[in-house]
């Protein structure tokens, strides 16, 4: 492979931290990968008809269609459900939500985590420890828990379950973010930028940083993964912010006892979600192995 | 824990306790700011249109008069003696609602847990030794799959498969009545384990084959095989037990996982445990019942982290001699 | 047994008495790329045949490739390994297994990582012996406390039950001798086992290995880069270059009339301890496989090189006939006065008597233990001041400290006139920009995302000494200066050699025009051709441009090459402090002399300095 024209000839017996790579590079390469591939295009497909689904779709989502519970055929292409309102326009319907709220927990979740990995494992004093037991204690409850108590206490709003999963999702995001830098942090460059005298905050955003971007472009797809799980098994709790509203969550859950019946209701809303999951679990597992695979060429004497 | 060491095994255990009571003490001021202080759980609980009287004696019945200071310690003497007062919905003491049911999650979780983690130990490790064979190929694809599933998705897809539209083997729903135990009904335990065990063994396999694969790649090893040592001694005395090390704090983490997936499970299962009452109590905003819960599930990932650094700590002696 | 180790008698090349002999030897990547092209020697029972080369070499694949093991990614293709008169590499899995161990044993580069973290050292002594056959427990009881006290380890059982971490390095690399002479094998290959000890530990491992190998007859293969342990170990040296040996012969022979002009380079590049030589590195750096030229791989960096070099891999060539040589020119070369030390050099004296940097009584502390016990020392404009010592030794902590990385100190350094505060970040910019300090490891001390220019650019940034364009060019001068070419500035880090990278530190650190450069172990890392190339451009700059420089070392001959004045420290104390020449040539304390004493060199392999001329004698050979 052509990296290792590149790689030099490495002094033995001397400890060679792997150089990580650029982020552009760890994703253009990755997209080597067949799973790299076949997950973003599921991601892409579910991502259209979240987006588009709702200006496609043939009828209003809480439109009376005709007799709950009929099959395939006639008006209704999917059939119609326990109310008698259009399967596939619900389904159509049922995604936007579910995406935007998971993508803006996992965003938040997310630079809160990097941010407060990066002070602690930077610190490496009493801060770090503070830090950390703090993000224990909020570890100690489970999303699903922290989400559902939340949502009882507040109610059911898109903001609670978005702040929910964000506050559940930093110290995790965290953990990984300080184990990444702090191999780079004992790194020399730091010794060096400390010496001339660089102030903290560029250390940590201009040094530190885009030396662990790869490791959490893996974590931000492992998280993204989680959190729409979760908002979407909120909604099967039936906690949507919207009780009645489109959600394919909220549609597994209304339809999952006609399923004999009536099976498109559930299957349709089951594998989007499944196959939304695979695909960002499937791109995460592209990247964390291209950068496992760039350190083994790396790796070579 | 740079401020005191020493004492051995048995000091480092009692330091990691002392740590493990930290973090549950923040826990419960979380938890009593987050249902208790914050707001007005009386309306919270009785909604706008409450009569003042009623408000009234339930804020008398939730201790709501006292200072905040004052309600926390009052509140936290009462858990500290398992007493967590009285379900609002139920109308009977929490701990005598949830016994039952903390034992039937209790019995899910641990069925899940003896037949995941010996299963995912030997996929990871037999995945790593026939790295990049067909073996290793399928089943790191598998579990990749898996390992992305909402585990709601997997118990209904369970239940499609099994129960309903394809196969009818198995019941749909597992209600075991009041008063008796989840195991006299065996085949309606099989799938909300079948459905932790695909939660939680993913995880399990897929970091152990990782941990193997850097083990089989050490320097010990390669040194090992040149001695001459029979590849069963290699495997089984040098590299496993080194392997094994990193894997029990996944193990932990995903079991704890389990003690709040089980929500959703039991939810789509109809099973009576310590979920479903979670999900009722956060209908009902059963304050009592809700704090209760959170206490204890924290408590039950403090407990298995504690747990996985004394296992972590046992089968690595360069931790070991050095307390 | 000991009779034999004169050279003239086991260099011979008839197979007869060889322990092991090796034809044709070749191994590839998996991809198909040849590793090692085609090796062939022989080791006679009783020898130490050296193998010298520089990282990348395929020295460490020629040793295993003994075991019949290659590395995951290699796998040997070619050729054979004679055992007496078994061929190793046509021996099935379970066959393997029983050679390994007890006919031909190994002992690993790093023994931190080559024994087992969770197992006792007993019980891994143990298990070679049972693995071949000997299940006795009383026999092996016996046979591990020989062992143990062959190597000079306690053989008392409470020992045995200590795991690794328990033990220091020079300890756990004494295990691993003796778990390979346990089963009492015909062939022994030693993969850099003195790597990252220090000189004491490295000289009592060194006898260890000679006096085994001499008193049980044993075949030995001693896989190392440095010139100067050979001269202490070995009997005769192969030297290998980009996968091949380019000379075969006796130590001695090879350090004085080499046939070769690689190993007259290498020979060139080494420090010594006597008489003040500037050392002259090699150009370029060896080509890795797959990048070989077709010819003699040497040639692009070879002065003699004529057209004919790069048609053909030339033959070994028989220079006499326990000497032969991989070049065309043998003969010329073979002529040649050992003449590339380079010239000795004169030291400048240093003018004014004011010094631009005082010590004095610094005291360092890591938490509660003081690990500095009053450091007293000055450095008077221009000169070189070398602090020299082993690990653990303070002279790390003491560079630090200088350059305020270190904040836990008290005492004063003063840079001129000026008190420095402990930590850089209290430091004013001016002062930050006088001290500049050099990592030792190349590899960490570049981050690996900026490009070359940005990381040399930076300290012009941060000192407000200039921007924009006029940044740029004096990035694109600076970086001419250390002999790399303005291009370098589009670069990242991993594109360039340990040597390269090197080069870049230093100009990160000369841009901003310093006072006072502190140079903390920067060639540890680097092989020996590159580590004198550095030390040859660092003299050059330092008395272009009269630094002052604070330079770090555990290598006590490279003081020689650079300094004027030496500071040797031990346990965080100055244990002697003085002129360069003199102290070398006449150290006052005990613990200088062992020092000395200790450092395999060349002078004391090849006669130069008649080994009785030091204070005590452990290293050289026999």
């Amino acid at each position: 492979m052509s990296a290792t024209e590149e790689a030099p000839a490495l002094a033995e017996g001397v400890d060679t931290p792997t150089p990580p790579v650029k982020s552009s590079t760890l994703l253009s390469r990755s997209l080597r990968l067949w799973r790299t591939r076949i997950g973003l295009v599921f991601v892409l497909i579910l991502v259209l008809i979240a987006v588009f689904g709702p200006i496609i779709a043939p009828h209003k989502p809480a439109d009376f269609m005709g007799i709950p519970n009929t099959p395939p055929g006639g008006g209704a292409l999917f059939g119609t459900d326990y109310l008698g309102q259009d399967v596939w326009s619900r389904f159509l319907y049922g995604g936007r939500s579910i995406l935007v709220m998971a993508i803006v927990s996992t965003a938040i979740g997310v630079v809160i985590g990097v941010a407060i990995g990066l002070v602690a494992a930077y610190a490496r004093n009493a801060l770090d420890d503070i830090l950390m037991r703090l993000m224990d204690v909020i570890m100690a409850f489970p999303q699903i828990m922290l989400a559902l108590v939340a949502v009882s206490l507040v109610g059911p709003k898109a903001w609670v379950t978005i702040g929910a999963i964000a506050i559940t999702t930093a110290p995790r995001v965290a953990r990984v973010a300080r184990g990444a830098a702090q191999p780079v942090v004992e790194r020399d460059f730091i010794g060096a930028t400390e010496a001339m005298g660089l102030s903290r905050v560029r250390i940590l955003s201009g040094e530190i940083l885009p030396n662990i971007l790869g490791p959490m472009m893996v974590e931000a797809t492992l998280r993204l993964t989680y959190s729409i799980a979760v908002i979407a098994a909120l909604a099967f709790l039936g906690l949507a912010p919207d009780p009645n509203g489109a959600n394919w969550g909220t549609m597994i859950q209304q339809n999952q006892g006609v399923l004999a019946t009536q099976p498109w209701g559930a299957l349709l809303p089951i594998i989007a979600i499944a196959f939304l999951t695979m695909g960002t679990g499937l791109i995460g597992d592209g990247i964390a192995r291209t950068a496992a695979g760039i350190d083994r060429e790396r790796g070579d004497e | 824990m740079k401020w005191f060491r020493g004492g051995g095994i048995t000091g480092f255990i009692i330091r990691r306790l002392l740590l493990g009571l930290l973090v549950m003490f923040l826990v419960s001021v979380v938890v009593f700011v987050a249902t208790q202080a914050l707001g007005d759980p009386a309306r919270a609980i009785l909604g706008r249109d409450a009569t003042p009287d009623r408000l009234a004696a339930l804020r008398k019945q939730l201790n709501l008069d006292s200072s905040v200071v004052g309600q926390y310690f009052h509140w936290l003497g009462g858990v500290l003696h398992f007493d967590f007062g009285s379900s609002l919905a139920a109308q009977e003491p929490v701990g005598k609602l949830l016994g039952p049911r903390l034992v039937n999650s209790g019995i899910l979780v641990l069925c899940a847990a003896v037949i995941s983690v010996p299963v995912s130990i030997a996929i990871g490790s037999y995945a790593a030794l026939k790295r990049e064979k067909t073996f290793d190929t399928v089943t790191s694809n598998l579990l990749l799959v898996l390992a992305s599933l909402p585990e709601f998705v997997v118990a209904v897809l369970l239940v499609i498969l099994l129960s309903t539209s394809v196969f009818h083997w198995l019941p749909a729903i597992s209600p075991v009545p009041p008063g008796h135990h989840p195991w006299e009904y065996p085949s309606e335990l099989v799938m909300p384990v079948a459905t932790l065990v695909f939660a939680v063994a993913p995880y399990v396999a897929r970091i152990m084959r990782a941990s193997m694969i850097e083990v089989l790649e050490s320097d010990y090893v390669e040194m090992a095989r040149l001695k001459g040592l029979p590849e069963r001694t290699v495997l089984i005395r040098h590299a496993l037990p080194n392997a094994i090390g990193p894997v029990f704090q996944v193990i932990a983490i995903n079991l704890a996982y389990l003690a709040g997936g089980v929500v959703v499970i039991e939810y789509v299962f109809n099973y009576p445990g310590i979920g479903s009452a979670l999900q009722d109590a956060v209908l009902n905003h059963d304050i009592p019942v809700v704090q209760a819960l959170a206490i204890l599930i924290a408590g039950v990932y403090v407990l298995l982290n504690l747990f996985a650094d004394v296992a972590t700590i046992l089968v690595t002696p360069r931790l070991r001699t050095r307390l | 047994m000991t009779t034999d180790q004169l050279p003239e008698q086991q260099g011979a090349t008839t197979d007869g008495g060889a322990a092991v002999t090796v034809r044709n030897l070749r191994i590839e990547t998996t991809r198909g790329v040849a590793v090692v092209p085609d090796a062939s020697f022989e080791i006679a029972p009783g020898e130490v045949l050296g193998v010298v080369g520089e990282s990348g070499s395929g020295k460490t694949t020629v040793g295993l490739s003994l075991l019949g093991h290659a590395r995951r990614g290699l796998k040997i293709t070619g050729g054979t390994v004679m055992l007496g008169d078994r061929d190793i590499l046509t021996m099935g899995d379970s066959e393997l297994r029983r050679l390994r161990g007890s006919q031909v044993s190994y002992v690993p580069q790093d023994p931190a990582s080559s024994l087992n973290p969770a197992l006792r050292i007993g019980v891994q002594l143990r298990e070679v012996l049972e693995a071949h056959g000997q299940s006795d427990n009383k026999t092996n009881d016996a046979r591990i406390a020989e062992m143990m006290r062959e190597v000079a380890l306690s053989d008392d059982p409470a020992y045995l039950r200590r795991y690794p971490h328990q033990l220091s390095g020079g300890q756990q690399q004494r295990v691993g001798l003796a778990m390979a002479f346990a089963n009492r094998p015909r062939l022994i290959i030693l993969d850099e086992p003195t790597t990252g000890l220090d000189v004491t530990t490295q000289s009592t491992v060194l006898s260890t290995v000679r006096d085994l190998a001499t008193s049980h007859g044993v075949a030995a293969l001693y896989v190392t880069h440095d010139l100067a342990v050979v001269a202490a170990v070995a009997t005769r040296v192969a030297v290998m270059y980009a996968g091949r040996i380019v000379e075969l012969g006796p130590a001695d022979v090879l350090f004085e009339s080499s046939g070769h002009p690689y190993t007259r380079r290498l020979v060139g590049a080494i420090p010594r301890l006597t008489g003040g030589r500037s050392l002259v590195g090699i150009p370029g750096h060896a080509p890795s496989p797959g990048k070989r030229p077709s010819g003699c791989a040497f040639a692009p960096r070879c002065r003699l090189r004529i057209d004919e070099c790069e048609t053909a891999v030339p033959d070994m060539f028989q220079i006499t006939p326990d000497h032969s040589s991989r070049c065309i020119k043998a003969l010329e070369v073979v002529d040649f006065k050992q003449d590339e030390y380079g010239e000795p050099v004169a030291l400048p004296e240093s003018e004014s008597d004011k010094p631009v940097l005082s010590i004095e009584n610094v005291v360092g502390y890591y938490g509660s233990t003081e690990v500095l016990h009053s450091i007293n020392m000055t450095l008077e404009q221009g000169e070189v001041l070398a602090i020299v010592g082993e690990s653990g030794s303070g002279k790390t902590t003491t560079a630090r400290s200088i350059a305020g990385l270190h904040h836990d100190w008290t005492g004063t350094i003063r840079l001129g006139d000026t008190e420095l505060a402990k930590s850089a970040r209290s430091r004013s910019t001016d002062v930050r920009r006088q001290i500049q300090y050099i990592f030792q490891n190349p590899y960490g001390s570049l981050n690996p995302r900026k490009t070359i220019g940005e990381s040399v650019g930076q300290p012009l940034a941060v000192f407000n000494i200039a921007s924009g364009k006029q940044a740029e060019t004096m990035v694109g001068e600076m970086l001419e200066q250390v002999s790399l070419s303005a291009a370098y500035a589009s670069r990242y880090p991993d594109q360039c050699s340990g040597g390269e990278r090197q080069r870049v530190a230093i100009a990160r650190a000369l841009i901003s025009k310093p006072s006072i450069l502190i140079c903390d172990e920067i060639t540890s890392a680097l092989d020996v051709s590159v580590q004198a190339a550095i030390v040859e451009l660092l003299g050059n700059l330092q008395r272009e441009l009269g630094l002052s420089m604070v330079f770090v070392t555990h290598n006590l001959p490279l003081v020689r090459s650079i300094a004027q004045k030496v500071a040797v420290l031990a346990d965080g104390n100055i244990v002697e402090y003085g002129e360069t020449a003199g102290m070398l040539a006449n150290p006052q304390q005990e613990y200088t002399r062992h020092l000395i004493s200790d450092t395999p060199s060349l002078e004391t392999a090849t006669g130069e300095v008649p080994a009785a001329a030091l204070p005590h004698d452990r290293t050289s050979p026999a």
